[in-house]
């Protein structure tokens, strides 16, 4: 029996000169300008481009199977949720869904921050499609989920991001829709809640509902669901066991983007100095990799050829994170090279960058080759690999027990020294309650 | 591949989309959401204001005394044997209901953004919540009208009871422009700074300060074009014994009905775009 049933699913998108809104006056003189352009040919805007958000995804959803949905970000997941969800509706092909669905692609939907928590119980259930009586019967429930009983009559704004997350996931989590659409909202709250939010998830699988979870948290997919998806460029790349599927992300460097070559020289970023032939992410066992374990060091390999001999070069690196923060640059001062002439030939380096050290997300590499004194940029490689830092919740990392968001630049695992004066003397039986532990 | 088992509804998402007596029926499903929504405005509609509700008092009597000081006493506007102020007042409290659900429900999808991008329901269902949430602001403005009308001692007639049918038909009106520029909003952001303009235009082309006997009698079934002269007109006849509005009410209700049609016509048709271009 189907739960889900997904049939040539494709999503177009139209970029480029369009902007998401659009003011009148720009489309009156589209409009004007547009027989001009007809009657004249040419000098008319360029057409617009369009993506392929999905491009003919199918598949199928057993009724009471638990499925992870993985993929990089931009491969269609997103788009995928919110068709299933029918927020937005499909360019081609259709998807059929079997009873009601809840789709929770974000934590707080509906939640007003000048309402109470217990008005915003009644007003995000009725949003997220629960009935008066619903939300009257699973009241308490739900409260005793969030553990706010105490601040049931405060106004949400008041309310700590923590308690916030809780209280809007246990809303959404008693929604018991037969299909439940679930988009990485457990990103956030304390490691002790997520595990709650985790085993209320396993509780919807196994009293035989259908659950879509989407996650970049690999550990919670495997865990959660028997079956992953894998999408990439808009289509099924693989379905199958999740770890399986997992694995098979993870060591990938999926879309290339974590190792490039350039197998023709001509073509090869560079000058008559020196040419960038393969640019490439390496973990420490040597493979190529496009995911990287937060603990462990992680290499950064160019490969380059020297054409003229007798230049002091310098590879050096820059790397940005997602929002195009810069964060670090790096250049050979280490090796045997530092301040030597190198004599025309093949050379690969590889900077190893300490595990512990990058926070969490997407790192996209630049790299150069220069010579000092003066400066002359030989090459310059733009945005050429991109590597995911990837933590999970083992606690063994710098983040310890704590899932939640976790912001800076870098997180590095620092060394903490402590030393503690005892209270006073005249408590000196806790001292020794301390010693006895 | 196999097939769904039927005994459960199947929702089926394609290109296509869904049939108009199915989003219609959707639409009635979620009157319950439409009322949570409703309240929701109201409740918030004051929250951090030192007034409160008291400006739902206030606007129209400033705007009133206004109206009476340079109009009334000082440009000599008849009023059709009724004191200026009661006569004022009247035709101000349907117009504020009005404007008020009109410019809440045409900037209501933009203001709920969220809510359309990460949550599926019948879009319809916010700006029409938005038309409603201005009865109470009107309930209240009201009373006040109650407590002038004592003042100057004028009775209401016995016609009080045809009020409510005036109210719907104003709100009426504010759907019909509103849920169509709710939905030219979601696409062309010019909405907001046209709604001031058009609320101003559309109140002075109503006789609010003035009454329609101004217009020659062979004119007014054609002044009830504008739905809002028949309206305020209405309420005058209705509250305050005024001429009754005779066939501009009917033209008023005319354009009110195919108004609406036409507007929800757009709606549905666009309604499924709003999430990819909002």
């Amino acid at each position: 029996m189907l739960a889900v049933h997904a049939a040539d699913l494709a999503k177009r998108f139209t970029i480029g000169r369009r902007q998401p809104y659009r003011t009148f006056r720009e489309t009156v003189m589209d409009a004007l300008g547009a027989p001009f352009h007809a009657l004249f040919g040419s000098g008319g805007r360029e057409p617009d481009e369009s993506v392929w958000a999905l491009d003919g995804v199918s598949f199928d959803v057993e009724a009471g199977e638990v499925v992870g949905i993985i993929g990089r970000n931009g491969a269609g997941k997103s788009t995928l949720l919110k068709i299933l969800s029918r927020i937005t509706h499909p360019t081609r092909g259709y998807v059929e869904l079997r009873g009601r669905v809840g789709a929770l692609l974000e934590v707080g939907t509906g939640f007003h921050p000048e309402l109470t928590g217990r008005e915003n119980i009644s007003l995000s259930g009725a949003i997220l499609g629960m009935r008066r009586t619903e939300i009257q019967r699973k009241f308490d429930a739900i409260v005793a989920f969030a553990e706010i009983e105490r601040f049931l009559d405060t106004q949400v704004k008041h309310y700590s991001s923590g308690m916030f997350t809780r209280l809007a996931f246990s809303v959404a989590a008693h929604l018991e829709p037969e299909i439940l659409i679930v988009d990485e909202v457990l990103a956030v709250g304390d490691a002790s809640f997520q595990r709650k939010c985790l085993n209320k998830m396993e509780d919807v699988g196994r009293e035989g509902r259908t659950v879509l979870f989407v996650s970049h948290n690999m550990s919670a997919v495997t865990r959660l669901c028997p079956r992953t998806v894998l999408l990439e460029q808009g289509r099924v790349l693989r379905d199958g066991p999740s770890h399986e599927v997992v694995s098979a992300y993870l060591r990938s460097g999926l879309g290339t983007t974590a190792a490039r070559e350039w197998p023709e020289p001509s073509a090869a970023p560079g000058d008559a100095v020196v040419r960038l032939r393969a640019v490439r992410i390496r973990d420490e066992a040597g493979a190529t990799t496009a995911a990287a374990n937060i603990r462990k060091p992680v290499g950064i390999e160019l490969d380059f050829e020297v054409l003229e001999g007798g230049q002091r070069l310098v590879p050096n690196l820059h790397v940005f994170n997602e929002e195009g923060v810069c964060v670090f640059v790096a250049s050979e001062v280490d090796s045997p090279w530092h301040r030597r002439r190198r004599p025309a030939g093949r050379y690969v380096t590889t900077a190893w960058i300490p595990g512990n050290l990058l926070a969490e997300g997407t790192l996209i590499v630049t790299v150069a080759i220069s010579t000092m004194d003066p400066v002359t940029v030989h090459l310059l490689e733009r945005d050429a690999v991109a590597f995911q830092v990837v933590d999970s919740l083992a606690g063994d990392s710098a983040r310890g027990d704590y899932a939640g968001p976790f912001p800076g630049v870098v997180r590095p695992m620092l060394r903490w020294e402590t030393s503690v004066a005892p209270a006073g003397a005249d408590e000196p039986r806790l001292a020794s309650l301390e010693r006895a532990r | 591949m196999g097939s769904l088992a039927p005994e459960l509804s199947v929702v089926r998402v394609s290109a296509a989309g869904d049939p108009p007596s199915a989003r219609l029926r959707e639409v009635w499903q979620s009157r319950e959401l439409l009322l949570f929504l409703t309240w929701r405005d109201i409740k918030v509609r004051y929250k951090q204001t030192a007034l409160g509700a008291a400006w739902a008092i206030l606007q129209p009597t400033l705007t009133m005394a206004v109206f009476t000081l340079f109009l009334g006493r000082l440009a000599r506007v008849p009023s059709d044997g009724i004191p200026y102020p009661v006569f004022a007042f009247c035709g101000l409290l349907p117009w504020q209901l009005f404007v008020y659900a009109l410019t809440g429900s045409a900037n209501s999808l933009v203001a709920n953004e969220r809510l359309v991008t990460k949550v599926y329901f019948p879009r319809a269902v916010v700006p029409l919540s938005a038309v409603l949430a201005g009865l109470v602001d009107f309930l209240i403005a009201f009373l006040a009208l109650l407590v002038l009308m004592a003042i100057y001692r004028v009775a209401p007639t016995p016609a009080i009871w045809t009020l409510p049918l005036f109210v719907l038909l104003a709100l009426a009106a504010a759907t019909a422009v509103g849920v169509g520029l709710a939905a030219l909003n979601v696409r062309f952001r010019d909405v907001r700074y046209a709604l001031p303009f058009l609320a101003q235009f559309w109140m002075i082309a109503t006789p609010i300060a003035y009454p329609s006997s101004l217009l020659p009698e062979a004119w007014r079934p054609l002044y009830g074009l504008n739905p809002m002269a028949g309206v305020v007109e209405g309420f005058r006849w209705a509250l305050l014994g005024a001429a009754p509005p005779g066939p501009m009410l009917l033209v008023s209700t005319l354009v009110v009905v195919a108004g609406l049609a036409a507007s929800l016509a757009y709606f549905a048709r666009v309604e499924r775009g709003f999430a990819d271009v909002i």
